[in-house]
């Protein structure tokens, strides 16, 4: 039983463009160091709910509450630097003409003479950070558009982590990974899952939300329809869960 | 050094440029490789690399400003507006750096909160600006502002043009903030990918103002040594500015679409322009030559820039998918 209040709430959130409702009322809690995964099909307002907690949009209307402070809104600033949330975007949020470290401290830079960027640092930062993330980027001075899509993500992940956030949200972390590259950002989360960390992750790929995810929460046609444990359940039980959650739905 | 090579081929290219210009001149004209020649392509080049400076700025960011031109004829027009009023050189040239960075600043705020197109927002402050100039000084030039104020456009220091001290310490200055400083470095991302910073919780806002106004600053300072130079602010001053410093930009090194910024290759690239200029001058060929040759210029280099795009997002493309 859960006695702890979640670190994050959703409540009641709508959010439309123009004619199409993306989020229709979504209620949902994350509890503090477990990692709950949004799950749904395409279109069910997965991103749209990534992006309103990281301060990327809007919502029409509903709250968002972080540590106990509630918002109606978030700005990108104020959900990284208030809700201490770090966000690994689906489109990564990278400049591909800067390289890995300049990526990764992207606006908290390290500064000497109080104007000049301290680059030797911030390159010592990036190489111990990627060395105990088992990160592999052999030319760190290279920029980021001419390395693989594995090593992108990782960077993308490895500036999240980095920032020492209270709570990180995965956008489909591993859509751009080889097999090998995705085992690795398994891994990768299971230490944080193990350091208590509080993770959102959104996913369309059930396997892999089953192995890392304490709780599941199904969004479908922008409202959360099921929230339950991965212990109750299996891979094959929520494709199933949400099809049938469709046809009735569309009933 | 193939690294180094690789890092500064444009540079490299622009140096071999400016040796074959150079020696195809000195064998067709005597009077080209000497001091006092040499000393009149540096005078020329001055203003003109502040402007290209200005310009570096605004397309690193990933824009252009085809007000650059008209922001030289109005702030030229309000120093001597106001030198003629009796404001002193002082106030005179404060208050024309203020108007262009009020105009850059302007076409700053109208660029980041309409999202209208940037050539679009630039043409049109184009042409309010011209048009203020001329509603002040009717049409006319106005003239006569003293020895001490042309002291900016005409003095020599150590043989070379004050204003090509200024604009040497400008473009030294310029490839500091740029390549070493956290604004810098953020304007830079203003141009290749600006939801990137807004997702790492930087205001796009502030640093889209500021380098417009970057850009009006660079031309009022255009404006002061050309109106001290020509002992006289015309309405139809800096007509076409933008096409050259454009045209150095690209020429230089600066991608189109932003993202990146190349001081020294727009420094050589300055140079280049001057060179030709003299060139033409001292065959006696029309100066209406030097537009065309100038528009060609600008269109290889908007070519060779924009191969460049697309094969950086091949690349890039490629290794996303591999």
């Amino acid at each position: 039983m859960e006695t702890e209040t979640p670190l994050l709430i959703i409540n009641n959130i709508y959010k439309s463009f123009g004619h199409v409702q993306a989020l229709r009322g979504a209620s949902f809690s994350a509890p503090r160091g477990k990692v709950t995964a949004i799950v749904g099909d395409n279109g069910s307002g997965k991103s749209t709910l990534a992006k309103i907690i990281s301060g990327c949009l809007k919502p029409d209307s509903g709250e968002i509450t972080i540590n106990g402070r509630t918002y109606p809104s978030l700005t990108n600033h104020q959900a990284i630097y208030e809700g201490n949330i770090g966000t690994v975007y689906q489109d990564l949020a990278l400049d591909n003409l800067k390289n890995a470290y300049e990526n990764i401290f992207l606006g908290r830079e390290d500064i000497h003479f109080g104007v000049f960027l301290n680059r030797k640092k911030m390159k010592e930062k990036a190489a111990a950070l990627f060395q105990a993330l088992a990160i592999d980027i052999p030319d760190m001075e290279l920029p980021v558009g001419s390395m693989s899509g594995g090593q992108r993500q990782a960077i993308a992940i490895a500036r999240a982590i980095d920032m020492d956030r209270q709570i990180l949200i995965f956008d489909e972390p591993t859509s751009a990974m080889g097999m090998k590259e995705t085992q690795h950002t398994m891994d990768l989360f299971q230490r944080l899952k193990d350091e208590g960390r509080t993770i959102l992750l959104i996913s369309h790929n059930l396997f892999q939300v089953f192995d890392i995810a304490d709780r599941i929460a199904v969004l479908d046609k922008g409202r959360f329809v099921d929230t339950f444990s991965t212990a109750e359940s299996s891979p094959q039980k929520l494709h199933d869960r949400i099809v049938k959650k469709e046809m009735e739905l569309e009933q | 050094m193939t690294k180094y090579i690789e890092k500064n081929s444009q540079q490299l290219f622009l140096m071999i440029v400016i040796v074959i210009i150079g020696a195809f001149l000195t064998i067709k004209s005597e009077y080209f490789l000497t001091p006092s020649n040499l000393i009149n392509i540096a005078d020329s080049c001055g203003y003109r690399l502040i402007m290209a400076v200005g310009m570096t700025f605004i397309m690193a960011s990933g824009v252009m400003d085809l007000s650059a031109g008209s922001t030289v004829s109005l702030a030229g027009v309000i120093i001597a507006w106001m030198l003629h009023a009796g404001a002193g050189i002082p106030l005179s040239v404060v208050a024309g750096l203020l108007t262009g960075v009020t105009a850059g600043a302007l076409n700053g705020l109208l660029i980041h909160y309409t999202k209208i197109s940037f050539f679009i927002i630039t043409l049109a402050m184009s042409g309010m600006l011209r048009g203020i100039s001329l509603i002040i000084t009717g049409g006319r030039p106005i003239t006569r502002f003293g020895a001490a104020f042309m002291t900016i456009g005409t003095g020599r220091l150590a043989g070379i043009q004050i204003s090509v001290w200024i604009a040497v310490i400008l473009t030294l200055a310029a490839a500091v903030i740029l390549n070493c400083t956290k604004w810098g470095s953020y304007i830079k991302t203003l141009g290749s990918n600006p939801e990137a910073l807004r997702k790492c919780g930087i205001g796009t806002a502030g640093y889209r103002i500021s380098v417009q106004a970057v850009m009006g600053l660079a031309a009022a300072i255009t404006a002061v040594i050309i109106t001290a130079r020509l002992n006289s602010a015309e309405p139809n001053a800096g007509m076409d500015m933008e096409l050259d410093a454009i045209t150095a930009v690209a020429m230089g090194g600066t991608p189109i679409t932003g993202g990146k910024a190349c001081i020294s290759g727009t420094m050589l690239a300055v140079i280049i322009l001057g060179i030709i200029r003299n060139g033409l001058t001292l065959m006696s060929i029309s100066s209406d030559y030097q537009q065309w040759i100038t528009g060609f210029l600008l269109l290889i280099s908007v070519l060779v820039s924009g191969i460049r795009i697309k094969n950086t997002r091949q690349n890039t493309q490629e290794k996303e998918n591999e």
